[in-house]
């Protein structure tokens, strides 16, 4: 089983990153021969005055997606969590949104927002006739609440398996020490989910490097660059500008990036001490 | 307190808009490739060709019906046609061509976009061929020929429509501030607070998409300096950009957009959504600099807009004390079609056919003219009497004089331009609509890639 697996890994993981390296340090139009470059490309890229705003916004659509989501993830996901029947089939209308894609979600959201057909004027609703897309900071909030949108229900789906696999003895124990409800929360349930926190994290983090799609449709880097993520950097300079080195360049610091953050909050679960489940 | 009470109560919220939202993605449709062939694959197609186009009425149905006409005719030599919308198949054809699975018949905008294929060898020159045809040749405007040349060579026969950017205008909106269409930059400039106070933006702007804004300082550009300050540009020469007439161009579009000249939310709004279109109909603005081939579409769902008489269109309005001829006009003086180099003897063979006897025969200019266009050929006078409706006869005149008229047609620039030198264009242009950088800022960083 290990070696199909392997070819898998290799045929789609190794040979385009090493690809990817290979072309940061070539000069190819996409269209023509490919000449090598040296570490032109890399000069270019690395000294680009756009390049640290592009990196902060990046940094900043991650974190507060991640601060946005995780919460109300687990909150959602414990909620969820329970045998109730009414629960269960609330659970089936909160994945809806994970059944759309990221295109088709961006689309509604722009016609949503839009300040002159929008939802705000179409229902004469003051607040929500705001120039939503158009103004940096109106932006990067509804890139991130589209986000958490869109994947709150993934992340609460694994809370939910979380938190059933805390053993009931646990909770039973608490309540005859006399806990409440919120004292359960934060001693017994948000304790055991470290690891469900940890790997959920991850997905937020890394993923949130990928944000591609959602952005392109939604604002196309907009207005000016206040949402032009480092992926959509790569793609702008990659396709529409027909950059191929540098885009690579990018895309070689996308894989760094995720390597680090990874390994980054691996560590933060692995230093303190391990988890109190019955047998483990 | 128990907190899931209000925990439940905001999820129950969230189900409610995830129910709407999911509703409304429904209503959206897809609008992948469409292939009408059996086989959406690259060049290997037997002694038939490929053809990818686009999406997009009518356009479509026209390039539909020659495909069809041609395939009847040539029964065994088909053409098999894929279809893309606009902004995918920009993506898809260069990395398919990139890639070696490009179609046989290459259909594009000419300019910098071609000159990328000629420079990776990837199309056909076709410089004898259309001399073995001059019928075809001398029967196309000759300004349409600037754009499919490069090095002196012809790679491409141009085809389709000839679409000058216009001045389009409400005359309801007119009629309510009591007041004329501009006839210099300086009315443009002292209508906008009165249409402002009257709660009707002065003019509508798609401005994520960027090439719209773009077409504003083309006209400037031109109107103030003339036509050369451009042509340096897309020469080469060093620090172009830095004009003087270029900078105050930049400074003047400025001048507009603080002046709240656009729409409010401008920078949101995209031209492929025809949001900007729906705009300038429902009387929210006034005015919109666009292309002609918008036309069509504010006829169809602009209810009475057009065919009530209240769209006004005119050319670009002359800047005081400027430079520019004000015949002159930009956009697109035709669609392209070059062949693959990479395609089979018998592919190009069938491709040329279909070019020679497809793109631009009488049934094609009879259907161009009864969509409301002016295709790139010199009949297309003759047809215009044919034409019953008023309004249309009227606007194709204004249309076939814009263009036969104007001392200089300039291409778009994004698409006269290299793809690289016109992303950081076009990324720049939206910085300066954005007010975020100044005429010299955008000056230098033009400055920087030019001729790359």
């Amino acid at each position: 089983m290990v070696v199909p697996a392997l070819a898998m890994f290799v045929v789609f993981g190794i040979v385009p990153l090493v690809g990817v390296l290979l072309l940061s340090f070539a000069q190819w139009d996409g269209l023509g021969a490919i000449h090598t470059a040296g570490i032109s490309n890399w000069r270019t890229v690395l000294s680009d005055p756009a390049l640290p705003h592009t990196v902060l916004v990046t940094f900043e659509i991650m974190f507060l997606s991640w601060a946005v989501q995780t919460p109300l993830s687990l909150l959602l996901g414990v909620f969820l969590a329970g045998r109730q029947r009414y629960r269960a089939l609330l659970a089936v209308l909160y994945f809806v949104p994970l059944l759309l894609s990221s295109a088709a979600i961006a689309i509604t959201y722009k016609a949503l927002l839009d300040p002159n057909f929008g939802l705000g004027p179409g229902l004469h609703l003051g607040f929500l006739t705001q120039d939503w897309l158009g103004k940096g900071n109106l932006a990067v909030g509804v890139v991130i609440f589209v986000v958490s949108w869109q994947f709150i229900p993934f992340h609460s789906l694994i809370y939910q398996g979380g938190v059933r696999q805390i053993p009931t003895t646990m909770y039973e124990a608490a309540a005859i020490d006399g806990a409440g409800r919120i004292r359960q929360f934060f001693s017994i349930t948000v304790p055991q989910l470290k690891y469900t926190i940890i790997t959920s994290s991850t997905l937020m983090v890394v993923g949130s490097l990928t944000f591609f799609d959602l952005i392109f449709v939604l604002t196309a880097g907009g207005p000016g660059d206040a949402t032009r993520v480092l992926a959509l950097d790569m793609y702008k300079r990659g396709f529409q500008a027909n950059l191929m080195g540098p885009a690579s360049v990018i895309a070689v610091l996308l894989v760094v990036l995720g390597l680090i953050l990874a390994l980054v909050l691996r560590r933060l679960g692995g230093s303190t001490t391990a988890s109190q489940q019955e047998g483990a | 307190m128990d907190p899931m009470t209000t925990s439940r109560r905001t999820f129950l919220t969230l189900v409610g808009g995830g129910a709407v939202a999911a509703g409304l993605a429904a209503c959206g449709g897809t609008s992948g490739p469409k292939s009408s062939g059996s086989s959406t694959g690259g060049g290997a197609a037997g002694s038939g060709a490929t053809y990818w186009s686009l999406t997009g009425q009518p356009q479509q149905a026209i390039r539909e019906a020659q495909v069809k006409r041609f395939n009847d005719a040539n029964p065994n030599t088909k053409i098999k046609q894929t279809e893309f919308q606009n902004d995918a198949f920009k993506q898809k054809i260069k990395t398919a061509i990139g890639a070696g699975q490009g179609p046989t018949l290459i259909w594009g905008w000419g300019g910098g976009g071609l000159k990328a294929y000629v420079e990776a060898g990837q199309v056909e020159d076709l410089t004898d061929w259309l001399a073995q045809q001059p019928d075809l040749k001398n029967s196309i405007f000759p300004s349409a020929f600037t754009a499919a040349t490069v090095n002196g060579k012809i790679y491409a026969v141009p085809g389709e429509t000839v679409t000058p950017i216009v001045l389009f205008y409400d005359k309801r909106a007119f009629d309510k501030i009591g007041a004329q269409p501009p006839q210099s930059w300086g009315d443009i400039m002292d209508l906008v607070p009165k249409f402002n106070d009257k709660g009707i933006a002065p003019f509508s702007l798609g401005g994520q998409s960027r090439w719209t804004s773009m077409m504003w300082l083309e006209f400037l550009f031109d109107r103030i300096g003339g036509s050369e300050v451009f042509q340096n540009i897309f020469d080469g020469q060093p620090d172009a950009w830095s004009d003087p007439s270029a900078l105050k161009a930049l400074d003047e579009m400025q001048k507009l957009i603080k002046a709240n000249g656009f729409i409010k939310g401008f920078s949101s709004i995209t031209a492929d959504s025809n949001a900007d279109q729906a705009l300038l109909y429902t009387g929210k603005a006034a005015m919109m600099l666009h292309g002609a081939w918008t036309y069509g579409g504010m006829k169809g769902s602009g209810k009475d807009f057009v065919t009530g008489g209240h769209l006004g269109y005119m050319n670009f309005p002359p800047v005081d004390g400027g430079k520019g001829d004000p015949s002159d006009t930009v956009g697109n003086p035709g669609q392209y079609m070059s062949i693959s180099s990479k395609a089979s003897q018998a592919e190009k063979d069938t491709a040329k056919k279909f070019i020679a006897n497809n793109t631009l025969d009488d049934a094609t200019v009879d259907a161009w003219v009864k969509s409301g266009n002016i295709p790139v050929v010199k009949s297309a006078k003759d047809k215009l009497s044919s034409i019953t409706d008023k309004n249309d006869a009227e606007w194709l005149k204004f249309v076939y004089d814009t263009a036969a008229n104007a001392k200089n047609f300039a291409q778009s620039w994004d698409q006269a331009l290299s793809p690289t030198a016109a992303e950081t264009l076009l990324d720049n242009i939206a910085k300066l609509f954005q007010l975020s950088i100044s005429p010299q800022q955008f000056a230098s960083s033009m400055n920087a890639v030019i001729g790359k």
